[in-house]
């Protein structure tokens, strides 16, 4: 608590700096009341707003697509945001400032799960109302929260154990491939697997099964690379993993039962908005204490360091292969539910255009680090959707930015920076305040 | 038999352009340790430039009446465009790689693959998506030694290809910049306190190996007239493979392994199915990496990586 009001402080003479200093006793409980708020104001009278402001119906990413469309509508799509996004948050979030760090000082004494999933609960009320408005923001956010667990997933081997690997649109191609087999194959009247063999009402619940099948899988394929790679050191995983991903496309591409070129479509609709967003707070949840765990710092330091970690009796290579095994095992599940979003893929959804974008989002938000990854994902996610009026030029605007990005912090924006769910959801009062 | 000999020679071809396009991921590999992933798209882009010069010469040719012969217009074009894209080489190492010297590599291979995304959408914003044709500037001659067809371009490209591939191998060994880069591999950190420029070599590193990918993109905008840009992705990322697995900055391992990517890819081809060709070539590059981790030539590196 010391040190955020310090660093508030000392950034206090920008006008960032003193609204950040004017939010500093938010606590995160205040900031999801808001949010919430916000969401439901525009639900409710969003229409009339936009009416009001001039624009033609409510925008659908914070006005950025419109802004971009018609400029002569960048005042009103601003007016919207702020009216709808940026005063109910920042008021709310204010006002409720004191209760909501009373709730959180009660809340300390209790069971740390209780606090987690009342915060969770509302994150996902937010998300829930904000997708509601139409079936593209549903379907960005389902994706986006996808790229969330890949992009974790990868960055535990590119920056907790400090290899390249170029192979996680193989693992997501392997898990998607399990998961829709399994899925098409009991649930769906389908041409390549013919009828369906279950009824529809266990589908559902063969669906976490299917997902883990997928993991697994995946995980069985990263032990073919894992195996070779990690005998030595040096950078052999990054071409190993790139010919793993080559010949992982090819072999879709050559199994006919799995409708070879063609790929597989019309999966069942089960990864619906509750579902994603579970999987990725497990996955952020198991991700987050695996590298906190005595694992997690034995894998920082064959990172730095191998032989000096060798020399504290570190397992490198078993260590290596863990954290590899599990980081395919995510993407593995990350593929199922991409498959189950999307309803269709194909050997050419998991190539090197898919490789380059995984990497630019775990390279833009930072290595090491949750944050980093969550940062990372959804905003070269939504970017990608906002900048999308602007067509072609948005491959020259993305690639910049992230050079810019590489340039100015070559770990990414926040690197290094542990998830401390604790910290996250605990009272920003200052200590002045408690005398 | 016959069949045999044409898949052969089909192969040389197909390898060449490999190997070549290997050349310079392997040195800028060998020489700063970093993957310069823009290395496919200036392949692409050499290309093009090709296509540019080769179109300019041309239609130079046609108005001055200079009746330049069209071997004349194509070695030039391969000169100049060599030479011209040296210099886009070297503007990638001053933007995406000079600034992060001190940076993981990591990093420096992100912006070199986003360098390369821009290269191909600013090709792709500037030409537009249509596909473009390489003028024949050779007429193709068809030679047929003992049933096995072979044409004169094939002769050409495999020629030209091997002369360029000795001499940049003679340029490595014997002269005073090839010796700099040589000790630049040897260890880039210390050899810069004796005296020699690092920026200077790796400018020169990235020179020569963008020239000799514009000189690959010539040969096979020759052989295969239609270009679109997404070549860079398709065969660059190949000879990346090919390039590593020559073993670190080895000259030779790289022509190797290019020319055996190649054979590969074509006797699959040829023999089994074209669909199956990826899954087999790289399904024997990985084996071989499991018996030989180094590569062909390469020793292993004991110096501890900056990643």
């Amino acid at each position: 608590m010391a040190n955020d009001t310090s660093v508030s402080a000392k950034g206090g003479s920008t006008r960032f700096g003193r609204l950040r200093a004017y939010v500093a006793d938010v606590p995160l409980l205040a900031w999801l009341l808001g949010g919430l708020v916000a969401v439901l104001l525009e639900q409710t009278v969003g229409d009339t707003l936009a009416d009001l402001v001039g624009l033609p119906k409510v925008p659908v990413l914070f006005g950025c697509m419109i802004m971009l469309k018609e400029p002569t509508l960048i005042p009103s799509a601003l007016i919207f945001v702020a009216l709808v996004y940026g005063a109910p948050i920042l008021l709310l979030g204010k006002l409720m400032a004191r209760p909501g760090n009373w709730m959180a000082d009660r809340m300390t004494s209790w069971p740390i799960a209780i606090p987690v999933v009342l915060h969770l609960v509302l994150l996902y009320a937010i998300m829930h109302f904000w997708a509601d408005v139409s079936l593209y923001r549903m379907l960005t956010l389902r994706l986006t929260l996808i790229a969330i667990m890949l992009t974790l997933s990868l960055n535990l081997i590119n920056g907790y154990m400090g290899e390249f690997s170029c192979s996680h649109p193989g693992f997501m191609a392997l898990g998607a491939y399990a998961a829709s087999a399994v899925m098409v194959l009991f649930f769906v009247n389908d041409r390549l697997f013919g009828e369906a063999l279950l009824p529809e009402y266990l589908g559902p619940f063969i669906f976490p099964a299917a997902l883990v099948l997928g993991g697994i899988v995946a995980a069985l394929g990263a032990l073919l690379i894992a195996i070779p790679s990690f005998k030595t050191r040096g950078d052999y995983l990054a071409i190993i993993s790139l010919a793993f991903l080559f010949i992982v496309k090819s072999l879709f591409e050559n199994l006919q039962f799995l409708g070879g070129a063609r790929g597989i479509k019309g999966q069942p609709d089960y990864a619906d908005l509750p579902t994603v967003f579970c999987w990725t707070v497990l996955c952020i949840w198991i991700i987050n204490n695996f590298v906190r765990s005595t694992m997690g710092k034995a894998l920082n330091a064959v990172r730095d360091d191998e032989m000096a970690a060798e020399a504290m009796t570190v397992n490198t290579r078993f260590t290596k292969m863990v954290a590899f095994l599990f980081a395919a095992f995510w993407a593995g599940i990350a593929g199922g539910l991409f498959a189950h979003t999307v309803r269709f893929i194909n050997p050419g959804t998991f190539d090197l255009k898919r490789l380059a974008e995984l990497l630019a989002m775990v390279y833009f938000g930072g290595l090491n680090s949750v944050y980093g990854s969550i940062v990372g994902a959804v905003s070269i996610n939504l970017l990608g959707e906002m900048l999308r009026p602007l067509a072609l030029y948005k491959w020259i605007v993305i690639p910049l930015l992230l050079i810019l990005v590489m340039i100015y912090r070559p770990t990414g924006l926040v690197a290094f920076k542990e998830f401390d769910v604790r910290k996250l959801i605990q009272s920003k009062r200052k200590p002045e305040d408690e005398v | 038999m016959q069949l045999f000999f044409q898949h052969l020679i089909n192969a040389l071809q197909w390898g060449s352009f490999y190997a070549l396009i290997a050349l310079g991921y392997s040195m800028v590999y060998g020489i700063l340790m970093l993957f310069n992933f823009a290395h496919g798209d200036i392949f692409m882009v050499g290309a093009y430039i090709g296509f540019g010069v080769a179109t300019a010469l041309a239609a130079l040719a046609a108005l001055s009446a200079l009746a330049l012969p069209n071997w004349v217009i194509l070695v030039l074009t391969i000169l100049i465009a060599m030479y011209l894209t040296s210099f886009v080489g070297m503007l990638v190492e001053r933007i995406g790689y000079r600034p992060l010297r001190e940076a993981p590599r990591a990093s420096a291979a992100i912006t070199g693959l986003m360098i390369g995304i821009i290269l191909e959408t600013g090709n792709l914003a500037i030409l537009g998506a249509q596909r473009i044709r390489f003028p024949s500037l050779i007429k193709t001659q068809v030679y047929d030694i003992g049933g096995v067809v072979v044409t004169n371009k094939k002769i050409m490209i495999v020629v030209v290809s091997l002369v360029l591939m000795l001499a940049l191998n003679e340029f490595i060994k014997r002269t005073r910049w090839g010796m700099a880069m040589r000790a630049m591999a040897f260890d880039y950190v210390v050899i810069p306190l004796m005296g020699v420029p690092l920026n200077t070599i790796a400018s020169l590193t990235f020179a020569l190996g963008s020239a000799l990918a514009a000189a690959a993109g010539i040969l096979f905008a020759v052989a295969y007239p239609v270009l679109d840009p997404y070549i860079g992705i398709t065969y660059g990322w190949k000879a990346f493979v090919a390039a590593i697995l020559g073993g670190r900055g080895s000259v030779k391992g790289a022509c190797l392994a290019g020319f055996l990517l190649g054979f590969i890819e074509i006797f699959v081809g040829a023999y089994l199915s074209s669909s199956l060709r990826d899954l087999i070539a790289y399904s024997i590059i990985l084996l071989i990496l499991v018996f030989r981790p180094h590569g062909f030539f390469g020793e292993p590196h004991s110096a501890k990586l900056r990643l």
